[in-house]
Order: structure tokens, then C-alpha cells, then sequence
């Protein structure tokens, strides 16, 4: 049985200590002041210099957020945020524009070579064997700014543009224009609206027509500063038959106090296009008795705009205190795809409530929807999805299939699905289960000798597999990994 | 987008805040039941009409949908045209409700020896402690405006081991375009046997709107089959709602079909008070033209070693919108629930729509808990194989629409309400395919 | 009894059929062989009147009628039987209701009167004694928690109800086991009679051991590319396919 040595094998890898990124890095920071005003988003658009249009559309996008009330109805409860106690931008002081790898700050590099991302263009990622002809691009997001971005030049051989989207609507301003609150509009919801104002960073991605992009492309998200929100925006365009497979992680140090985290990523495929989107989020997940942690609000959104275009979510989300998160596809395109595949592993005090939106609006549309939700300790893990039928979209098709593990008896499973169909000729099937881990699974583990802990996580390993093998293998190796660690002290 | 003022009241909150004013001091009561009555109109003025950002409501806002309120039925009823009995045929006895008032005259209680039916106006002056039992955890507009205006309706009781013969059926008729609100309780012993019709029907071309409540306590070892039929007349709004709570190795079974009324919207709230104790509940909905029809579910296992089975099933012609909400609930600790819930829709037409939204909150870790939902049209295969036996499309599609919807009212387990409420199904469909040949 | 001349099909964009010529005389069996993707099934449904398929040239005659135009259930009254390679399951429909249906439909298309309840159990229990069905799988809903072998027995039950001129039988002998595949194909042989034609579509030989055709066809990309007799399809199971792939393309 290889499969168990192997699970036995990344079992014992685990660290003794729960979440082994919530180190601080000391570094000086350039901070705007506490709170949030026009004078903020102002300071924000200055630090950034953005031109005219692009402050106007923060300052619209602010004024109306004023105008807005949080969301009530996922099932996640906290305090009231005080976001005038916020601090809205923080940039490492050493990083001034965008720069070349040997500029940037030995002590960010060390930060990231720590949690295991390359930023040297040799490198792979850490710890994966038999990777060495893969390569990665790596844009690293630090607090609010991009601090680099690694294959650039080699990119834009391809035709790519692969940039901070700082730097991407000084560069680019007629795409950014083009398409930015284009798929999420800046009155979309309480969070998207507070991102289209604040945002910092994130990344922007042009392939254009019929470029295949030539390696993955990837994010990495990292929060530092103490009381810092994180309002990364993130923009990314296929092109009539384009490809691009983008990787996104995240972490945060350990802090006892929350840090929100607000994103907004929108993604668009025109003709024949395809985007494949891949998320590890690990974000600090609160301590064991529910102290600190990040709360994740992140709006998530693709438009297949383009017949036969194909938008693919990946996600598997391990950390945050709490998660409220439905990457969505808008299936706008004649024959456009939309999948969404989700690991939501909570524990502890987390809460999770994730999930995604098909909207099927063109003919012979497809979804595929696969969540496996798996909650211990005194977590409660939701799966919240909508999956539509516009009058016009004939022949469409949606299968789900939400599936929810319990471990314990003080956590909580929800599966909430809405399913809508105003079309006669659409076929929609949803399934869903929840159970707990089979006894005589268990058993029969445990009697070929491996611990309960160990075959907790084996056989956890078996009922996300299908979600597993959708990610590409960089990521699936540290997913696996990511899930033991978080379900540690599961198992009574 | 999530800003909630109180929306300023519409014609129709408006109308009924006039009708109770008007009639307050007229309904009847004890002083107990007329300040229930005062609170329950101050909590559904407080929320208002549902609308869709009552997630319960979500896809019936009765806001847009009740455009206006008919005057109340008091304790006198109108008379005017009783419509033909849906069920003849059907062997049972048939306590009769014409608009809002219990009619002993009418009615026939022979073959239920042992079971005693008395006017719910009688609990209401006696202020008998059953008005409102089961209604506790229901945070619900529509059975608060209920609560505020009851009138009519009966009360039966089945004491302890007794079992009653007949089919017991509750006849709700209207025949004016008036606002009836009726209550019913139904009180189930230990060991006791039951079998229930609930029928709501009404004359055609009547805008009239029915708000039933019926509270339900079914004791241990009980047996109790359950079946609603809303065949309500063609003009009319049907708001009904069952509450029930099911004891220890209770054995209780419920159907509910819907294929009356302009919008309707039928409520059941179960809930385990004791263990081992087994529910089966099944929907069938068929609606065409611009009917509306929403079947909302809560199946609540507050205790251990529950079994729930629900299957619903829909079929949409015309331009009209079918809806299932079914939510289970396992509390914490309530461990070994075994629950599935499967919903159904099938659209006929190009128009019509179905939603659902069926739902699981699980606090227990050892349960097996499913549901799945389908929506579509008449399988294309399925077609083609009768098709090609030479059987012609009409009479194939209704063989197909009959069987789908045969899995949910063969569901029961009653032969005998299965085979009427079959025939009414059939009828459904006799009537569709007649229209689709003219 | 059935003439298909130059007939084109296609799904959507895909071209399947390109060209079949076939004709099958009142009385005779014939067999049609050819590798996956040939085009057999498609050819089975076709003729059967299933939705899905444009026609884009061609004629078929039935009796000598152009039946391209005639629905699937018309062209069943008219004695056209296909017996499916995977028998649909059909909930709720108990098989019992389902045989009534049919036949009566069938009568009453040909303008026959309806069968009373007890003749029609009687001819039932006759067809079903012959083929193990029992009254049990009758009382069951059509076709479903049957058996592979349950369900074939059930397709040919349905033929000998419905007493079709022609009966295609499409990979009858798929998902058979060797006393399966006996008693369906005795019950095949029991049907044959001068006055039904057959058309058996299969990909293996071994059928053909039980269901002697009296003309073998060989089906390859969406053509007859050989005729012959039952010998050809010896050959055919010594030699396989490969030299009508290439031939074809």
C-alpha cells in the first residue's frame, strides 16, 4: 500500500508547531496613517502615482462604499470591524518602484526563501522533487506592494505581461481601463466596493491571442505589519485562444489581534481562451482557542466572455479565522466552461463559508462543481453555491457533487446549495453527503497498524482527491501537507 | 445593496393593519389569547409582508405578490358556490370548514369512534394551552398574522392507544373572495393510529386568500399518515403551514400536493422530540399557466436516532415557477440521524422555472446525512425508448410525468390516498394533454 | 422490406454516416459488423427515428415507403422494433403497464382494437414462460435493478409482444454471459419467420454462432464496405478489423 507509506511519510514531515509561517519579519515600514478617509485613498493613488482617472474611480468607489453595510447573511460571526483602526497601506521602506531581483532587500528575500517561494529564477519550488524542468514566475506581494516579480523579461519574449498592477496601470492604462471592474463591478459588495478604493497590489496578467503562456504564473501573498489590511487586486485577460495557469498563496505571521484581508480578482476569457486558477490559502488561522487570525472577504470572479472559453477554480483553503470566498464564473460565451474545485479544511474556532456561483447565461454552457469540506475541533464549514439557468441558455449543463467530512462532535457542516433553472432543455444534478469518517475505515487503518491520527489523514487524503488532482503538482504536494497539519490535533 | 430600512408598508400591510384594528375586539378568546393575538400583529407589523431578502421567502415575496387583501372571513360564513369534491370516492369521514367556520351539518364524523373533534373556537375561549405550542421556534410573518386573526378550524384528538377507523379529512373550502384564517390542532396519543386528509379547495375565478396553521402533537409509538392536498381555486393565495412534532418511535408520513391556486405556498416543520422515531416526507407539485407554487421544508433532529426520508418532486408547464426549500437540521448531539432529502423538477414548457434550495446544517459528527437535486426536462432517452415502442409522445410524456411523480405520492405509503391523489394527478395531466391537442 | 440507399447522417458537425446502401429482403437475417465507431448504432437509431440526426442524403424505404419523415412511434406501429444495447431504466413505470402501453398503442395506431386486460395477461405469461421472465421482474419498474441479462431478455419479450416486421438487434449479445446469451438468442431464433426481417448489429462474432445471419455486412467509417455470407464473419474473427480501418481511410 504505497499510498500509506506516503501519507505516514508527509505525516511525520509536520512540525511540531501548528502554523510554521506565522514568523515576523522585522522590517521598516512606510505606513500611511491610521484609518480610512479620502485623504487615505488619495494618499494610496499618490504613493502608487496613478494617474487622474484611476484616483476618480477610487474615490467613486469609496463614497460609495460609505453608503453600504457589511453582508449578514453568510454564516460567520465576529465583532463589528473598526475600519478606522486599520492601517490601509504598509511597503517595506527599502522598496521603491519596481526593482531588480539583486536590488531587492536580503531580509524580504530571506522571508520568502523561509516559507519556501523562489524568487531567485533558478529555483524551484522548495521542497518538490522532480520539478527541476518546471518553472515558476513569482510575483511576491509584501503587505501592500509588489516587491518583485521574477521572469519578466522572458515573459514578454512570449508576448506576456506580467506585472504588479501598479505598475501595470502606469504601463498598460488602456487595458487596465478595458477591464478593471469590468467582471466585479466597484458597487459589486461591501468588501469588493472597500478593495476598488484601497487596494494596494496584486498582479495583472495579459496573454494575449493564441500565446500559450509559457509557465505557470503565480502570486504570493504575504501580510506582515501588525494591523494592516491587505486589499490585493488582481487582474488577469486571456485573449482569444490564450492559456495561462496561475498559482496564488498566502500567509501571515502570528498576531493575536485579526487582520482583514479583502480581495478582489477578476479574470476574463475571450474566445477559445482558458484560465486555470489555483489558490493554497494559508493564511493565519486564529491560535487554539479562536485568538487572532485573518478574515479572508475576497471576491472572486471569471467571465467567460469569449465563446468556448474555460475558466477552472481551484482552491484549497486551510488558514484564515474566517473565509468568505465564491470564486464564480459568469458563462457569457456560446459552449464556455466553469469549474470550481474546493478543499475547505477548518478547525479550531474557524469559520468557513465558501463556495461558487455558475452563472449559466450562453447556450450549451457546462459546470462542474466538486467541494469537499472537511470540519474539526469547533469549526463550522459552509458550502454556500448558486448554480443558474438563464432563459437563453439552452442545453446547459451543471453537475455538483459538495461533500462534508466531521470530525468531532463540536463542529459544525452546512451545505446551502441554490439551484435555478429557467430553462427547460438545462440539466442541473447536485448531490451532496455529510458523514464522519467510517468506522470501520478507521478500523481497518488502524488494524494494519497506522495511528488514528495517521489514518485520519490518509483517509482525509483519499476524499479530496479528486480536488488534489486538479492542481498543479507544485501545489498539490504542499496542499496535502497543508491539510494534515491543519486537522493536527483532530483526533481526540 | 444590504441597507434594510422598513420599507414604508404596502397597500396590502396596510389593509390588514385596518382589518385587525377593525376586528380585534370581535375575534375571539380569552383575554390570554386576545393579547397572544396583540403581540403575534405587533412582531408581523414589525417585519412586514416576507419579502425575497427573508432568505425563507427568498423566492416567494409575498410583498410583490399580494397586491391586496380581501376583506376577513369572521365567524359567519358566506356561502357562496361550494366547489365538486376532488376526492369522491375516497373512503373517510369529512369534517367540513366553509370559509373559516367549522359546519358540524355538513360534515360527517361516522367511523371515528374514539377520536373527538371539537371547534378550535371553544380551545380559543377555554384558552387551552395546545393554541401555539408547536409554534415556538417558527419565526414566520405569515403564521404570526395567523396567530393575530385565527378563527375557525377544529381540534382532534386521538387518545392513547386508540386507533380510528376511517380516514379523518379536513376539508378547507372557500367561497368568496375573502381572507380566512384557520387554526387547527391535532393531538396524537401514545400508541395511537391516525390518518389525515388535509384538503383546501375553493371556488373558481375567487381571489380570495386561505392562511392555514395546524399544530400537530403526535405522541410515542404513534402512527400518523398525513396528506395535503391544495387544489385551491384558481384566483386564490394559499399560505399553509403544519407544525408537528413527532415522539419517541413515532411513525409519521407525510404528502403534500400542490396544484391550486395562483401563488401558493405550502409550510412543514417537523421536529424529533423523541428517538427512534421515523419521518417520511414527500411533495408533488404540478402547476402550469402563471401559478406559483413554493413548498418550504424544516425537518428539525433535535434528538439521537432520527430517520427522515423526503422526496419532492415538481412539474412545471406554462410560465409557472416551482420552488423547494427543505432544510435539515441535525443538533449537536443528535448522532446516528440518518437523512436524505432528494428534490425534483421538471419543466415542460420553455417558460416555466423551478428553484431549489435544499439545505443540510449538520452539529453532529456520526449521521449520514444526503441530499441531491435535479433539474431538467423529460428525459430525452427515456422518450425515445417509448417512442420507439410505438407508444405515441402524449401518452409517453404523461407515462414519464406520472411516474416521476408516482415516486413521491407512492412515497406515503397509503394506498388508498395514493391511488386519489394519484387519480388528481391524472387528471392534472388528462387536462394538460387536452389543452396541448387544442 | 428495407432499402437504404446512399444514406448520409451526421450529428451536429460530425459526418457518421457516408454513404450505406442496404437492403434486406422480407424473411432474411442480416448481420452488420464493424469496429467501434463505425457507425452501427448510429445506423440502429436512424432507422428507428431518433431525434438528433440530420439526414443529409439518402433514402430510406420501409416496405417501400420513404420513412424518413415518420416519427419514432409511428414507425414502430409501422413494424420497426429496435431492441436497445442498453435497455433504459425507466422509474415508477412498472414493466406491466409499460408492455400494456405499447401494444395498445401499436393496435391502436394500425387501427386494431385495444386488447382486454386478460388477453393481454395471457400473451404476457406465453412470451414471458419462454424467456425466464418472471411475473416479479414484470411487477418491477421497466428495467430497472435488472440484471444486463434481465434487461435483454426484456427487449426480446418486447419484440415477441410487439411482433415487429423488422427487428434490429443492437449489440444484443453485449454484457452476456455464454446461458444468457443462449436463452436471448434462443428466443431471437424462435421470432425468426418469413414474414420478419432482422437486422443484427454486433462487433463480436460469437452471436452470430447463436443467430445465423443469412447475409453478413461489414460496417467501417460510416460505409458497407463488404458483403457476404456467414462466413465472412469467421473471417472477420480470424483477421479482426485492422485491414477495413485502413481501407476506409
Amino acid at each position: 500500500m504505497p499510498a500509506v507509506q506516503e501519507t505516514i511519510d508527509q505525516v511525520s514531515l509536520i512540525d511540531v508547531d501548528q502554523y510554521k509561517y506565522g514568523f515576523v519579519t522585522d522590517i521598516e515600514s512606510d505606513r500611511a496613517p491610521k484609518g480610512l478617509s479620502e485623504d487615505i485613498v488619495r494618499f494610496i493613488s499618490a504613493k502608487k502615482n496613478e494617474p487622474e482617472w484611476m484616483l476618480e474611480w477610487r474615490l467613486e468607489a469609496y463614497r460609495r462604499w460609505l453608503t453600504m453595510t457589511e453582508p449578514k447573511w453568510a454564516r460567520v460571526h465576529y465583532p463589528k470591524i473598526d475600519f478606522d483602526d486599520l492601517y490601509y497601506y504598509s511597503a517595506p521602506k527599502s522598496t521603491k518602484g519596481p526593482k531588480s531581483l539583486d536590488e531587492v532587500d536580503p531580509e524580504l528575500l530571506a522571508t520568502y526563501e523561509k516559507l519556501g517561494i523562489p524568487l531567485r529564477e533558478r529555483e524551484i519550488l522548495a521542497g518538490v522533487e522532480g520539478a527541476s524542468d518546471r518553472r515558476v514566475a513569482v510575483d511576491a506581494v509584501f503587505d501592500s506592494v509588489s516587491v518583485v516579480t521574477t521572469f519578466k523579461e522572458e515573459l514578454k519574449k512570449a508576448g506576456v505581461i506580467f506585472c504588479a498592477i501598479s505598475e501595470a496601470i502606469r504601463e498598460y492604462p488602456e487595458i487596465v481601463k478595458k477591464y478593471l471592474g469590468s467582471v466585479v463591478p466597484t458597487t459589486d459588495n461591501y468588501y469588493a466596493t472597500l478593495n476598488s478604493a484601497v487596494f494596494s497590489d496584486g498582479s495583472f496578467v495579459y496573454i494575449p491571442e493564441g500565446v500559450r503562456c509559457p509557465m505557470e504564473l503565480s502570486t504570493y501573498f504575504r501580510i506582515n505589519e501588525r494591523n494592516t489590511g491587505q486589499f490585493e487586486r488582481t487582474l488577469i485577460i486571456a485573449e482569444k485562444g490564450a492559456y495561462v495557469s496561475y498559482l496564488e498563496g498566502c500567509t501571515a505571521p502570528m498576531r493575536d489581534e485579526n487582520q482583514l484581508h479583502a480581495a478582489v480578482v477578476e479574470l476574463v476569457a475571450l474566445d477559445d481562451a482558458e484560465i486555470k486558477y489555483s489558490t493554497v490559502q494559508n493564511w493565519y488561522p486564529g491560535d487554539k482557542d479562536g485568538k487572532g487570525g485573518i478574515y479572508n472577504f475576497v471576491t472572486k470572479r471569471g467571465d467567460c466572455r469569449g465563446d468556448r472559453s474555460k475558466i477552472s477554480w481551484t482552491q484549497v483553503e486551510t488558514g484564515s479565522a474566517i473565509t468568505w470566498k465564491y470564486p464564480s464564473c459568469i458563462l457569457r460565451g456560446d459552449d464556455s466552461q466553469g469549474e470550481f474545485y474546493s478543499i475547505a479544511v477548518s478547525n479550531g474556532y474557524q469559520q468557513v463559508d465558501s463556495g461558487t456561483k455558475m452563472i449559466h447565461l450562453g447556450k450549451r454552457t457546462k459546470s462542474r462543481i466538486i467541494s469537499k469540506g472537511i470540519a474539526a475541533g469547533r469549526s463550522d464549514n459552509t458550502y454556500r453555491g448558486l448554480v443558474s439557468a438563464h432563459r437563453k441558455a439552452s442545453g446547459a449543463r451543471n453537475f455538483t457533487n459538495c461533500d462534508s467530512l466531521l470530525i468531532g462532535d463540536k463542529c459544525g457542516a452546512h451545505t446551502v446549495p441554490y439551484i435555478e433553472s429557467k430553462n427547460a432543455s438545462a440539466v442541473f444534478e447536485h448531490e451532496a453527503t455529510t458523514s464522519k469518517i467510517a468506522d470501520d475505515q478507521l478500523f481497518y487503518c488502524l488494524q494494519r497498524g497506522l495511528s488514528s491520527e495517521e489514518a485520519v489523514a490518509l483517509i482525509v487524503n483519499g476524499f479530496v482527491k479528486d480536488v488534489i488532482q486538479q492542481l498543479p503538482m507544485e501545489f498539490a504536494v504542499e496542499a496535502q501537507k497543508l491539510i494534515s497539519i491543519s486537522l493536527e490535533g483532530s483526533v481526540g | 445593496m444590504n441597507a434594510q430600512p422598513r420599507i414604508l408598508r404596502t397597500q396590502a400591510e396596510d389593509t390588514l393593519a385596518a382589518e385587525f384594528a377593525a376586528a380585534r375586539t370581535q375575534l375571539p378568546g380569552s383575554t390570554a389569547i386576545a393579547s397572544a393575538r396583540e403581540a403575534a400583529f405587533a412582531a408581523f407589523q414589525k417585519v412586514g409582508l416576507p419579502h425575497r431578502r427573508v432568505e425563507a421567502w427568498k423566492y416567494t415575496d409575498l410583498r410583490a405578490l399580494l397586491r391586496s387583501v380581501p376583506p376577513l372571513a369572521l365567524d359567519i360564513a358566506v356561502d357562496g358556490v361550494v366547489p365538486a369534491d376532488p376526492l369522491i370516492g375516497f373512503d373517510r369521514a369529512r369534517i367540513v370548514i366553509i370559509d373559516g367556520v367549522f359546519r358540524p351539518e355538513l360534515s360527517d364524523l361516522s367511523g371515528i369512534e374514539g377520536a373527538t373533534i371539537t371547534p378550535t373556537v371553544e380551545l380559543l375561549r377555554a384558552d387551552d394551552a395546545r393554541i401555539g405550542a408547536r409554534l415556538g421556534a417558527i419565526d414566520d410573518a405569515v403564521v404570526s398574522l395567523n396567530t393575530a386573526l385565527m378563527v375557525g378550524g377544529v381540534a382532534i384528538d386521538v387518545p392513547e392507544g386508540v386507533t380510528v377507523a376511517r380516514a379523518i379529512e379536513i376539508a378547507h373550502v372557500t367561497t368568496a373572495a375573502i381572507g380566512v384564517h384557520v387554526r387547527n390542532i391535532v393531538t396524537v396519543g401514545a400508541d395511537a393510529s391516525l390518518r389525515v386528509v388535509e384538503s383546501h379547495v375553493g371556488s373558481v375565478g375567487s381571489a380570495y386568500q386561505a392562511n392555514v396553521v395546524t399544530e400537530a402533537t403526535i405522541g410515542d409509538r404513534a402512527k400518523v399518515v398525513w396528506a395535503k392536498l391544495q387544489a385551491e381555486g384558481d384566483a386564490s393565495v394559499h399560505l399553509g403551514t403544519l407544525a408537528v412534532s413527532i415522539g419517541k418511535e413515532t411513525q409519521f408520513d407525510h404528502l403534500v400536493l400542490m396544484t391550486g391556486a395562483t401563488v401558493s405556498r405550502s409550510q412543514t416543520f417537523v421536529t424529533f422530540t423523541g428517538e427512534f422515531a421515523r419521518a417520511g416526507l414527500f411533495g408533488a407539485t404540478m402547476i402550469g399557466g402563471r401559478q406559483h407554487a413554493d413548498i418550504m421544508l424544516g425537518v428539525d433532529h433535535a434528538v439521537p436516532n432520527g430517520q427522515s426520508r423526503e422526496r419532492f418532486k415538481a412539474v412545471m408547464d406554462g410560465r409557472a415557477d416551482g420552488i423547494f426549500q427543505g432544510r435539515i437540521v441535525v443538533r449537536p448531539d443528535a448522532q446516528k440521524v440518518d437523512a436524505r432529502m432528494m428534490t425534483q423538477g421538471l419543466l415542460l414548457s420553455e417558460e416555466s422555472s423551478f428553484s431549489a434550495k435544499p439545505e443540510l446544517e449538520i452539529f453532529a459528527d456520526d449521521v449520514q446525512c444526503a441530499h441531491g437535486a435535479t433539474s431538467g426536462q423529460i428525459d430525452d432517452d427515456m422518450l425515445f425508448y417509448l417512442l420507439s415502442r410505438g407508444i405515441p409522445k402524449a401518452e409517453a410524456e404523461t407515462l414519464l410525468v406520472t411516474a416521476f411523480l408516482a415516486e413521491a405520492i407512492e412515497g406515503l405509503g397509503d394506498e388508498a390516498i395514493g391511488a386519489a391523489f394519484e387519480a388528481i394527478a391524472g387528471q392534472w395531466l388528462a387536462a394538460r394533454g387536452s389543452e396541448a391537442a387544442a | 422490406m428495407l432499402e437504404i440507399r446512399n444514406l448520409h447522417a451526421s450529428v451536429g458537425d460530425r459526418q457518421i454516416l457516408r454513404g450505406v446502401d442496404l437492403v434486406v429482403p422480407t424473411g432474411e437475417v442480416h448481420a452488420i459488423m464493424g469496429p467501434n465507431g463505425s457507425g452501427k448504432s448510429t445506423l440502429s437509431y436512424v432507422l428507428s427515428g431518433r431525434d438528433g440526426y440530420d439526414i443529409t442524403e439518402g433514402e430510406i424505404l420501409f416496405d417501400g415507403k420513404e420513412i424518413i419523415d415518420m416519427p419514432a412511434e409511428e414507425r414502430a406501429a409501422a413494424g420497426i422494433f429496435l431492441a436497445f444495447q442498453y435497455p433504459l431504466e425507466i422509474p415508477g413505470v412498472a414493466t406491466m403497464t409499460f408492455l400494456k402501453a405499447a401494444l395498445n398503442a401499436q393496435r391502436k395506431a394500425r387501427g386494431e382494437a385495444e386488447l382486454t386486460t386478460p388477453d393481454f395477461m395471457r400473451r404476457v405469461k406465453v412470451a414471458a414462460e419462454k424467456l425466464n421472465v418472471t411475473q416479479e421482474m414484470l411487477r418491477r419498474p421497466l428495467n430497472v435493478g435488472f440484471s444486463g441479462g434481465e434487461k435483454k431478455r426484456n427487449e426480446i419479450l418486447q419484440m415477441a409482444l410487439l411482433e415487429p416486421k423488422l427487428a434490429i438487434l443492437d449489440e444484443t449479445d453485449s454484457g452476456l454471459d455464454i446461458d444468457a446469451l443462449r436463452v436471448v438468442s434462443d428466443g431471437v431464433n424462435a421470432l425468426r419467420s418469413p414474414n420478419r426481417s432482422m437486422l443484427v448489429i454486433t462487433h463480436y462474432q460469437r452471436l452470430l454462432d447463436h443467430i445465423v445471419p443469412d447475409v453478413v455486412h461489414v460496417m467501417s467509417a460510416g460505409r458497407i464496405v463488404r458483403s457476404g455470407g456467414p462466413e465472412l464473419a469467421l473471417e472477420l474473427e480470424a483477421n479482426g478489423y485492422a485491414g477495413y480501418v485502413e481501407a476506409a481511410a
